[in-house]
This record gives C-alpha cells, structure tokens and sequence, in this order.
C-alpha cells in the first residue's frame, strides 16, 4: 500500500512537470487558435540560454533578467516574421509554420551557445523527504508549487484583466477581434512572450532535472497527452490532463509494464488520452464546439 | 505571387548548381578517410567529441610525419543528424571520393552500422564500430569487412561483471547477487541481454532487466520498482539524456551512486555533469581512459590545438569523447600504415585497408611509440578475430572529473567467444553468406 | 501557346474523362516517363540512384499515402511512420516464414497488414478532430514503435531488434544491383501513383473531398461517415505500409523500429505541406524538396563554408532549412503544385499574355 501511494505521489508530481510544459500549448493556442510545436524548442532555448548566462559567472536575477528579455524578444520577431504574414491562413499552415520555427529555433540556440551539455543549479533543493515511510522528493514538490502558482496567476489573467480578455477574444476569430478594435499585433506578441516565460519556467525545472541539452525539446512529446487530455484551450485542462497522465502512466508502468515488458510509459499515456477523447471529443475541460452547416 | 517566383527560381539556380559543381578539394595522392559526423541533435557532444578527437590526431600526423609514410590524410565531414538514412547518404557520397575511395567508413551510431555493414560488404569498404554495433561482427569469417575493435559490447560486460565479482570479493561470491540492467529500449540497449543472462547463469546471480523508453526523460516508474527489487548492483545501460536523468532519479530513491556501474557510452564528461552531486562515486566501464597527460595528448596539443586548428573546443581536449576519438585516429591510421607495408606507401583502397584493419598488431612497444602507453591496450586482430582483444578499465567520477579505478581488466573471452559465433552463423545462414575459412 | 487546349474536341465521354486529358499532359507525362524509366538509369550513377532517386521515390509514396488521407479525406495523422513501420516488418516476416512467397506478392500483403492496422487507429477519426486527432495518431506513432521493438516474434528473436532483408529477386532475376531496385521502385510508384490519381477522381475520392470540407455536410448529404472515413484510413496505410517496406526492402536492407520514428512522421506531414494538400503531383515534388533541401545544403555549405566553423555551419543548414518552410508557407500556402499549376496557366498564354 505504502508502494502504491509513493508512485500515484510520485506520479501526480512527475504530471506538474508535464502541465508546466502543456501550459506554454495552452496559452498559444487559447489565444491564436496556433498549435505551437516551437514549445519545446522555446524551452530549449531559454534554458541554453539561461544557463550559458550562469556560466559567465553572472548574478541569478541578471542571468534570469537577460533570459526575460531575449524570450520577448523572440516573442516580438516570431510575430514579424512568421506570423503576421500568416494572418487567417488554415490552422494547419501555422501549424506547420511552427514546426519550421522549431528547427529554426533549435538551429540558433545551438549556434549561439554551442551543442554541449550543461548542469544546471539554480539551488532547488533536491533531497529525498520521508513522510511517514513515504518517499517523496523535495525537489517534485517545489515544482507542484511552481505550477500551482503559474496556472492561478494565469487564470486570473484571462479572466480578469483586459488583455486576457482580449487574448480570448482574438482565439475565437482573427477577423472579428480585429473589426472590434483589438490590436492584433500586440496582443500576439503579448501572449508568445508569456509563453516564452512559461518556456523559461519549464527549461529550469526540467534543466536542472535532466540537464540542459538537446533533449530538452522532446519533453514536448510528454505534454502532448496531458495536452489533449484536458482540452487544448484550458488552462486547469492542463493541470488535470498532466495530473492524471503522471499519476496514470507510473501506476501502469509499475504495475502492467512487467507483464508486457516495460518501457510502456511511451504511448501509455497517448493510449488513455485517446480513451478518454472518445468519450469526450474536446477534452476534459476543453470548449465543445457545435458544428453546423 | 511575382515575388514567390523570382525566389523560387534563385533557389532552384542555387540548388542546381550547388550539385553540379564538382566537389574536388582532394589531392592526387592523399588518402582518403570520410567523417559521418553529427553536430546537431540530441547526440551532438558524441559527435563532435569523438571525430574532433579523431580529425585532430589525423591533423596532428599530417602536420608532424607528414602523413602516414608520407601520404597525407584528408577527410570530409558530412552531417548525418545521428539518422540512418542520413547516414547512408554520406556512406554512398562519399565512398568513391578520389583518388582511392574511403579508407574505412567509421558510423558512430548504431543504427548506421546496422545499415552500412552489407554495404561495407559489396563495396569493399571496412565498417569499423570501435566500441560499438553489433557484438557478432567480431567473428572475421562471416563478416569480413566489420571490425568491432577494440572490445564489442558484449565483452565488456564480462569485465564488468568481472569488476563487480573484484568488488564484492571474488567472482563465486556473485551467488545470490541481485543485479539490475537498466537499459535503453533500443537495439543498443537490448544488445547485452542475452550475454547476462548466460553469465547469470555461470556464476548464480540473479538479473533483471528493466527497459527504459527512449529518451528517458522520465524514469521515475523504473527507480521505484528498483528500489522495491533492491538490487546489489545495478548496470547503467544509457544513451544521452537517459544517463543523467537515471543518476538523478538514483539519488532520489537513494541507491548509492558507487553501485552503479556504466557503460562506455554512459560514462562521458556529458553523461554525469548535469546530475551534478548525484553523480558523484559513479563509476563507468571505458576502453579509454580521460585525461590529458598522455604524450600522444601532447603531441596534439603542441601541433594542432596550440595553433587554433583544432577541430573542436580546446577545453575539450581529454575529455572521454575527445580521447575516443583519438582512439579511432590510432586505428585509423595504424590500419593504412600495416597495409601500406604489404601494398606500398601510397594511397589505398578499402579493399587494401581492409588487410591493414585485419593485420593489426599494436603491442605495448607500439603503444608506447605512438604515446599512448595506458591511454589504450594492445590490439591484434587476424582474419578470425576482428575485435583484437581490447581490455576495459573502470573510471570513477570525483565529481571534477574521471579517475581511472582499476587496471585492464581483461574480458572474459571464452565465454563470448562461442556465442559471437553462434550468433554470427545465424546471421550467415539467414543471409546466405558462406563463410570465409582462415588459416 | 506551349500550353493551350484549344482545339483538342472530346467526341465521348469517355476520352472527356481520361486520367490526362490534355495532349500536353499526356505529351508531358510520357516524357517524365521516359526520362525517370530510361535516361536516369542511364545517365545517374550509384549514389544517385541509391542514395537520392530511391528514398525519393519511396517517401513520395509514404506522402502520397499521407496525402490521401489528410489532402483528401481531411483526417490529420502523424502516425504515418507508425504505418510504414508495419509495412516494414510485416514484409520481413512474410518473407522469413514464407521463403517461396514472391516480392510483389509481398509487398501487397505487407500493405494489406498495414491497411489493417491504419483502419484500427482509424476509428477514432469518427469521433475526434482536427488537431486532438492529430495529437491522438501519435498513440498509434509509439504504440507502434514500441510493439516492435518489444516483441521479439516480430523481429525473429534477434538480440538487437534489427531486422534485415534477405536476398531478393523477381520472376528469378537477382536484384542485387542498384539500378535493378530503382527500375522495380519506380514501377511500383508509378503504378500506385496512377491508381491515386485515378481513385481521387471517383466517387471515392469526392466522398473523401467532401468529408474534407465539411463532414457534418457531407453526412447530411448522404455519404457514409463510417466507411469513407476509414476507407480512406486503409487506403492511406496501404500506400505507407507499401512504403515501408520498399525502405526496409529496396534502400536500407536493414531496419530498426526507430527508423520509423515521429521525425519520419513529421518529416512525410512537411513533403504535402510544402508539396501541396490535396495534389498528387505535390507529394512527388514536396517529397523531393524535403529529401533534396538538407542533402544540397550540406554539400553546398562543404562548398562555400570553409569561412565558418564546422559546427555553426550545420546549425545554419538547421536554421536554413526551418527558416524555408516558414518561407515557402508564407509565399505559397498551397504548395509546390500550386506554383506548378500557376506556371501553366501562363504558359498557356505566353508569350503574348494579352
């Protein structure tokens, strides 16, 4: 028994990993109607970057600052080039644009700061707790906390203030938020820097988990799943969707991957996205859609 | 739309005439060596490590002897991305390169090899996986044209287990012993399956075996279950990012780091860095050790680094991948050197190189001549055997860096022996090949 | 003027409905023909044939496979390597267990396998769409790839897991020469080429199209939903299991599961992007561009790039290559073949567009 609650525990912390990383799809496609396969590539290059900063020997804050400012940036030019001449284009087309910009964007954070691989410590403490014969890592609940904190300040976001409004505005229809005065532009690039700093959250947590390197990119392939889980335009769906993945995909690889020879956890996770999508098309929280003639 | 079409044929004039221009920058009397090398991926550090490594010893020869008995090496790089069908691009571009064709054709990935090897076969061209793809390619008579010197994956398990038996207090005390394999779920990674389960069954420990699906970024399923199973000792079977995460999640469930016991390809500077204090007392098989302070370093430092013409960073000269590569140098240029003795001093075929890589005699005295006393062991292949009798040392991370822990510790070749042929001989009936016989 | 219909007459409905029906296009393909039949194996050497014409051929298979399903029927999969995955390895075992069976036979059954299991993970189109859909291929994508690579039956218990053709011929000629496999590449391609063309222009194909455009429509119409969806599904799978095995069988001769891995997915969704939605003539050209684009890169930058280092030059070919899909979506949204078509319309006025 005691096993079974470590790894759902274990599992449901693993699964705020993934939301972290689903949190930057969210935030994109909620407010561009985009699928932004660049996610992954965004969070490697702010974690190369980042840490090539650190190992100039220059202050955290400074280092983080930088990092800030270099994801806006992007922001702002991945707005003006790709974009921008992409307004009311097939969602398909974009999303294949983001797929160029991934490799872009792999491309120039290598050249920038090299292939090689880096440590990265930004003093996350990472020491086993013992609760009650429990194990459970210090290290997965700083990263719950973190994800907890970024998905409340969002939600207020959209809710709350006028750009977030105007952010769910612009998902629904380019063409009309435009007619309404909604300035397309900015808001684009407002909503690309918050998921570049989403990115930034997510390349520390698991940077300084597995490293920084190359490999970063594919964590994309970990928040798909809790992605479509939890709908692709909400923000709790990929809390929930990366909590059930987590929790799911652990308890099946301890206790069904012995039996079919393990390594499971690779399309686990897709196989019970899939399941729940049948019974609900949309997703766990997302927005069901009526189709007319 | 105007525009587009103006682009579109700048490009297509670029693109055609990037492809009919010839790409002649060899000389008449070079000997030729291609370099499938991968810069960019998941994969980058082994890439550039291992062939800067190797093109900067190849460089050091030209620059100091000026070449190999006077014929000097040239190479090309072509990027291969770590895929397969890229890799079999640049095998198929660059095998006829003038004036004689590759050399030796070294894939560095698996998978390439796995594709290459019957290539290598019909064209003649040695495909040499130092440290690397199939363990039965050793057996020379089914695969005349593969080399797995120095040491195939399957030996250095044995010494693996070796050192573990010299660490628990002699081999019979290996009965009862639990052992776990964590390994990439992979073609690589399941290739030492089959040899632990034998040796399991010689000596009476118990293994298991516990996959972990590519990449590896998450594995914290398979740390729970080892720390339910409690093995004694676990062996790292990793590639890339596997390796770090899997130290980390060790920690984590608390199995000491000095119990874990690494592959070559799980033992770089790059593999154990990012787990920063995880890693510390991790110990890793190699058939290489890390380190500058070897002559042959030196040499390379003085003629090619010190002058800004290294292939690579200088800050990365010693380290595993640096030092391999300069393995594959040695090899490289040992082979044309035994076979320019039989077909004379001028550029080669890989045909004729293929006698070199089968001739190869690197005795202590030879090491100690080329500087690289304790940076390998001696190496001497025949027709049978393409592996050479390559030994393993086992290094510990301090931390800082590797510190070499044992001496050579020398496989346990009786035991592979029989099975590599085994093995081989089913690849031969499967493929109809016959046999060579050897004298 | 080159190009120009006028004054071709159709006196029945059968020659108004030929697969070309323009005397330039049939001028034109006979000419294609021709020139990929007999002069490449002529004039192209080894490396061309082996290294660029046949994994040319062979993913503007996979595309065009792709292209039925996700240009015609509108269902986008990322699964496609998954599929051709199955070709691969149901060709392998065919060919072990049954040594008498002929290759061609093989080659269809294989494309049957993989039909199969397309119609399987095609059940769920019926009820999901759009990018949750694409998300939800990528269960079959890994499921796939990690069936076999786990379960040892599939790869007749070699210890590594790779798999490796055994020595093939056709009607008794060995087929160990490069040309010879191009030839028997190029012929399987351009039959099942023509069959799509064909199909797309039949009541099938305008089922697909309509699903494409709008499904609720087109239920609303009359047009079964369940079987045109996973027709199409099957359909799809058959061309990429065919696929698959001519990669595993007629260029690589060995396989592993992680040849067919998402980046060879991705890399077949780029080919009918770029090539065009919805053409066949734009899976060829797409396929060309994709497998061509990094291959003359590299050797280009080996050209000119002697003023860079090694390594930023290949993170250049990496940003060149992502920066011209951008570039070409941009440009011309609708592909390759958009172009091609646009070009047509002015020969047919050039020279005198008045």
């Amino acid at each position: 028994m005691t096993f079974f609650l470590e790894v759902l525990v274990g599992g449901l912390l693993s699964g705020a990993m993934y939301s972290l990383v689903a949190l930057g799809f969210v935030l994109i496609f909620k407010a561009s109607g985009v699928f932004n396969f660049a996610q992954g590539a965004m969070v490697l290059f702010s974690a190369l970057t980042l840490v090539s900063l650190l190992e100039k020997g220059w202050n955290l804050w400074m280092c983080l600052g930088i990092t800030l400012a270099g994801m806006v940036f992007l922001a702002y030019l991945i707005e003006r080039i790709v974009l921008r001449p992409l307004v009311n284009q097939p969602p398909l087309a974009l999303f294949l644009a983001t797929i160029g910009l991934a490799f872009a964007i792999e491309g120039i954070a290598q050249a920038m700061w090299g292939t090689q691989v880096h440590g990265l410590n930004v003093g996350i403490p990472d020491v086993p707790l013992n609760v009650k014969g429990l194990l459970i890592s210090e290290f997965d609940i700083f990263t719950g906390i973190i994800a907890a904190v970024l998905v409340a300040a969002l939600a207020l976001f959209f809710s709350k203030t006028r750009v977030g409004r105007a952010l769910r505005a612009v998902a629904d229809d380019h063409e009309a938020a435009l007619t309404v005065g909604i300035p397309l532009r900015h808001i684009w690039v407002i909503v690309w820097a918050v998921a570049g700093i989403v990115a930034l959250v997510a390349g520390i947590v698991w940077g300084s988990r597995v490293g920084v390197q190359f490999s970063l990119v594919l964590i994309a392939y970990k928040a798909l799943p809790a992605l479509i889980l939890g709908g692709l335009d909400s923000v709790p769906g990929a809390i929930a969707g990366g909590l059930l993945i987590g929790a799911s995909e652990k308890l099946a690889e301890v206790y069904v991957g012995p039996f079919v020879g393990g390594a499971i956890e690779s399309w686990f996770p897709y196989m019970l996205a899939l399941g729940f999508l049948l019974i609900r098309p949309e997703g766990l929280f997302g927005e069901v859609h009526i189709e007319r003639v | 739309m105007q525009t587009s079409k103006k682009w579109f044929s700048i490009l297509c004039v670029a693109v055609v005439s990037g492809v009919a221009a010839p790409v002649a920058t060899v000389q008449a009397a070079d000997q030729f060596v291609p370099v499938p090398i991968y810069r960019t991926g998941p994969y980058a550090a082994g890439g550039t490590g291992i062939f800067g490594g190797m093109m900067d010893y190849m460089h050091m020869i030209n620059e100091r002897d000026g070449g190999v008995n006077g014929v000097k090496l040239t190479w090309e790089e072509c990027e291969t991305e770590y895929k397969v069908d890229r890799g079999v691009e640049c095998y198929e571009r660059l095998k006829n390169k003038p004036p004689t064709g590759a050399a030796m054709f070294h894939p560095l990935s698996t998978g390439i090899t796995y594709a290459t090897i019957e290539r290598g076969a019909a064209d003649k061209i040695p495909i040499v996986s130092m440290g690397y793809g199939r363990a039965d390619a050793s057996d020379g008579r089914v695969f005349p044209y593969t080399f797995t010197m120095p040491i195939n994956y399957w030996n250095q398990n044995t010494a693996k287990i070796k050192f573990i038996g010299t660490k628990v207090g002699g081999m019979d005390k290996l009965k009862g012993l639990k052992i776990a394999n964590v390994h990439h779920d992979s073609a690589y990674g399941k290739e030492t399956i089959p040899i632990l389960e034998a040796q399991a069954k010689k000596y009476g420990f118990h293994v298991k075996h516990y996959a972990v699906a590519h990449p590896g970024l998450e594995q914290k399923a398979i740390w729970l279950q080892i720390r339910q199973d409690k093995p004694d000792w676990i062996i790292l079977r990793g590639w890339g990012v596997m390796n770090p995460t899997a130290l980390k999640e060790a920690a984590r469930v608390g199995f000491p780091s000095n119990k874990i016991v690494g592959v070559w390809w799980s033992g770089s500077e790059e593999d154990v860095r990012p787990a920063g204090d995880s890693a510390k007392g991790y110990i890793a098989a190699g058939f290489h050790p890390a380190g500058t302070d070897f002559p042959v370093i030196q040499e390379i430092m003085k003629h090619v680094q010190n002058k800004g013409k290294g292939h690579v960073e200088k800050d990365r000269v010693g380290t595993m991948y640096y030092n391999r590569g300069v393995l594959h140098g040695i090899v490289t240029v040992e082979a044309i050197r035994t076979a320019q003795k039989k077909y004379g001093n001028k550029p080669l075929t890989g045909e004729q190189v293929q006698f070199g890589l089968e001739h190869l005699k690197i005795d202590e005295a030879r090491i100690k001549a080329l500087g690289a006393t304790a940076l390998m062991s001696p190496i001497h292949t025949d027709c049978r055997d393409h592996e050479g009798g390559g030994m393993v040392k086992f290094q510990e991370w301090n931390g800082q860096k590797w510190v070499t822990i044992t001496d050579w510790i020398k496989p346990d070749f009786a035991l592979t022996r029989p099975l590599i042929e085994e093995s081989a001989a089913k690849y031969a009936q499967e493929k109809g090949i016959k046999p060579r016989t050897c004298k | 003027m080159i190009y120009r219909e006028a004054g071709q007459f159709k006196a029945t409905y059968s020659a108004d409905q030929a697969l070309f029906p323009i005397r330039q296009d049939q001028v034109g393909v006979a000419i294609l023909l021709v020139i990929a039949y007999i002069v490449v194996p002529f004039v192209g050497n080894d490396y061309w044939l082996g290294s660029i014409f046949i994994p040319f051929l062979v993913l503007s298979l996979a595309a065009l496979g792709l292209n039925i399903l996700t240009g015609y029927a509108g269902q986008l999969s990322l699964g496609t390597a998954g599929f051709m995955a199955v070709g691969a390895f149901a060709a392998y075992n065919f060919a072990i267990r049954v040594p008498a069976i002929p290759l061609l036979l093989n080659f269809a059954l294989s494309g049957l396998c993989a039909a199969c299991v397309g119609i399987l993970f095609g059940v769920p189109s019926l009820r999901i769409k759009g990018f949750y859909l694409a998300v939800a291929t990528l269960a079959s994508q890994f499921f796939i790839e990690w069936l076999f690579t786990r379960v040892g039956w599939f790869t007749n218990y070699s210890t590594s897991g790779v798999i490796s053709a055994p020595p093939l011929s056709i009607f008794g000629h060995s087929l160990s020469s490069v040309w010879s496999r191009y030839v028997l590449t190029l012929a399987i391609v351009t039959v099942m080429a023509l069959g799509a063309k064909n199909m797309v222009r039949s009541s099938v194909g305008r089922a697909w199209m309509a699903v494409r455009d709008m499904d609720v429509a087109a239920e609303v119409i009359g047009i079964r939903m369940l079987r045109t969806k996973l027709l199409a599904f099957g359909v799809s799978s058959f061309y990429c299991g065919v696929a698959g095995a001519l990669w595993a069988f007629l260029y690589l001769g060995t396989v592993e599961p992680q040849a067919f891995d998402l980046a060879r997915s991705f890399q077949i969704l780029f080919m009918i992007i770029i090539g065009g939605v919805g053409s066949i003539l734009g899976s060829f050209l797409g396929a060309a561009f994709i497998v061509l684009l990094p291959i003359f890169i590299n050797i280009g930058s080996g050209m000119f790039g002697h003023a860079f280092r090694a390594d930023t030059i290949t993170q250049i070919e990496l940003i060149l290559f992502g920066g011209l899909i951008i570039f070409f979506l941009i440009v011309e949204p609708h592909g390759l073949a958009r172009l091609w078509r646009i070009g047509k319309e002015k020969l047919r006025l050039w020279p005198f567009p008045y």
